[in-house]
């Protein structure tokens, strides 16, 4: 298919032809953002609204004594999932209070240890802020780069480590680029030199196999939201032997949660993390399988159909329901404008005061250019192959469409180099 | 965000989208902002000598759908203008028609450079003086 075999004419003709079968509008491809509640996930914390609504902690009564009971299996389910023992998980309002616990925790715990911490230039904001926030209070961050494909390199973490290291803190996956960092090394390596290994693992847990054994992991964040369950609940995984790993508590209330994180328990929440993460292990083998092959199919369809398009990120080590590519030439806000009826994600920050784009796709490496035409597509359990089908027509026709706007796309056709072109910056 | 009626029109029918002759010295060519901000506009005006009306103008522009919508709209005002009047042209107006929102600002900015720069382009190739150009259209 020619770039020049569209035009705007039958832009049109097709915005008004009926939607395939199976596809509905709006249509939702951001499941990395948030996902989508099950209904089975539903249905298992309907009756913990209101026929049993007792406190996890009343210890004298059977109201109590039921919600203990409902609590207590979500956490097996939880530490079944990710080769954990049940004591070892606590329960949070979400990954970003279990990551700032673990950060913070570990800190405050071990401060007399030692007062550096590493961590990568990727994280999310919720591992990144927490830093620069211990960075204020003399804690010492060193922000690994990663390579053009977004993982980190072991000797650069390696050669990072100081007798004065007392935490690596590296996400098990990217939520931008899908990249999934090499866990089991990373921990190997801590645990060689007796650093505790947090990771962030909200985008991985569920989707592929997580063990926190064979792993080395001392600290695991995770969240119900990203795996079908309920928006507001999360959990930490924390080390109880080989090392056991104390921290200091950021809560203080009751002394809930081992006196890790006080506060009554949200009770249907946690029953419905504890459902999510149950089924997410008995369905991840098939599930990864039918999102890595649709992911595939949809990054080979626009391989076909357009040119200049680049994918972003490792895709040796990579989530199956992520795909990130830049459609050179064009700009990621002007793309979601030509698809406003699916939801998926922009590397670009057009609407942003500093006009910055992405902060993970730059430390690829990409230029801003190439950052500012990103888009995320995060396939999930309820996305069908009509749906990809639907997502990359559409948005091959708005590309086409756009770069015949383009004057980027025009000149590099004709040969001239965009980089020996001295642009006025406004 | 929400986008107004008027920007969502001119981004799904932009106006005059095109290239017209650049090394042509009828045509003056305005190419401005830079990939890494995620804009690039260029417009260009085709210029009566004799009356200094612009009889067409075309653009291309990369951008988020406001600066699409800026650029587009800029191509339909300087259309049938004298470039001194043409020149009058702000981007305030450009908001206000296009119901920017404060973080799009910059859009029409970028449109109202892009009109100045391709007016001055076509000076320059006909060796018209700043301020002469009312003199001449006085004619």
């Amino acid at each position: 298919m020619s770039a020049q075999a569209f035009g705007t004419d039958l832009i049109v003709a097709e915005s008004k032809t009926p939607l395939p079968e199976g596809v509905h509008l709006p249509l939702y491809m951001d499941n990395h953002a948030t996902t989508s509640m099950d209904p089975r996930v539903l249905e298992a914390m309907l009756p913990y609204f209101t026929g049993v609504y007792g406190n996890a902690a009343s210890r004298n009564h059977a109201f109590g004594w039921e919600a203990e009971a409902a609590v207590e299996k979500a956490r097996e389910q939880i530490a079944k999932l990710i080769g954990a023992t049940a004591k070892e998980i606590i329960f949070t309002s979400g990954a970003t209070e279990s990551n700032n616990l673990a950060i913070k925790g570990v800190a405050q715990m071990y401060k007399e240890r030692g007062n550096h911490i590493i961590t990568q230039a990727t994280e999310h904001k919720a591992v990144l802020d927490t830093c620069k926030r211990l960075e204020k209070e003399g804690f010492e961050v060193t922000y690994l780069q990663v390579q053009p494909d977004g993982l980190i390199s072991l000797d650069d973490l390696k050669a990072a480590m100081t007798d004065k290291t007392i935490l690596v803190s590296i996400m098990y996956a990217n939520n931008e680029i899908g990249v999934i960092q090499p866990i089991a090394e990373i921990g190997k390596l801590c645990h060689e030199k007796n650093v505790i290994f947090h990771t962030d693992g909200v985008q991985a847990v569920g989707k592929v196999p997580v063990n926190v054994q064979a792993e080395n992991i001392d600290l695991l964040s995770l969240t119900a939201h990203k795996i079908y369950g309920p928006k507001g609940v999360g959990a930490l995984y924390v080390r109880r032997r080989n090392p056991r790993v104390q921290l200091t508590e950021q809560i203080n209330g009751g002394g809930h949660e081992r006196g890790m994180r006080s506060g009554t328990l949200n009770v249907p929440g946690i029953v419905g993390l504890g459902k999510a993460c149950e089924i997410a292990g008995e369905e991840m083998e098939a599930e990864s399988k039918r999102l890595t092959e649709l992911r595939d199919y949809m990054k080979a369809k626009f391989e076909n159909a357009l040119d200049y398009v680049h994918v972003n990120g490792n895709m040796d080590h990579h989530l199956p329901g992520n795909l990130n590519m830049s459609f050179v030439y064009v700009e990621g806000e002007s793309l979601l404008m030509g698809i406003n009826d699916i939801a998926v994600s922009s590397g670009s920050a057009c609407t942003s005061a500093t006009l910055e784009p992405s902060y993970v796709l730059k430390a690829l490496g990409l230029g801003d250019d190439v950052a500012h035409s990103s888009i995320r597509f995060g396939l999930g359990r309820f996305n069908t192959k009509a749906e990809v089908d639907y997502v990359a027509d559409k948005l091959i026709t708005t590309v086409i469409k756009l770069r015949e706007l383009s004057p980027l796309y025009e000149m590099v056709k004709e040969g001239i180099d965009l980089s020996k072109i001295e642009w006025a910056a406004h | 965000m929400a986008y107004s009626d008027k920007v969502i029109d001119h981004y799904s029918n932009p106006r005059n989208v095109g290239q017209m002759d650049k090394s042509s010295d009828e045509v003056g060519t305005g190419l401005v902002g830079a990939p890494e901000c995620g804009d690039v506009m260029r417009l260009q005006i085709r210029v009566n000598p004799e009356t200094q009306v612009i009889e067409d103008a075309k653009f291309k522009t990369f951008g988020c759908g406001s600066a699409i919508a800026s650029s587009s709209l800029a191509t339909e005002w300087v259309k049938g203008k004298t470039i001194s009047e043409a020149l009058t042209i702000s981007n305030t107006d450009i908001v206000k028609e296009l119901a920017l929102p404060p973080v799009k600002i910059h859009c029409s900015v970028l449109a109202e450079d892009a009109i100045r720069a391709a007016i001055g382009d076509w000076k320059k190739k006909n060796h018209v003086a700043e301020g002469a150009e009312v003199a001449v259209a006085a004619h």
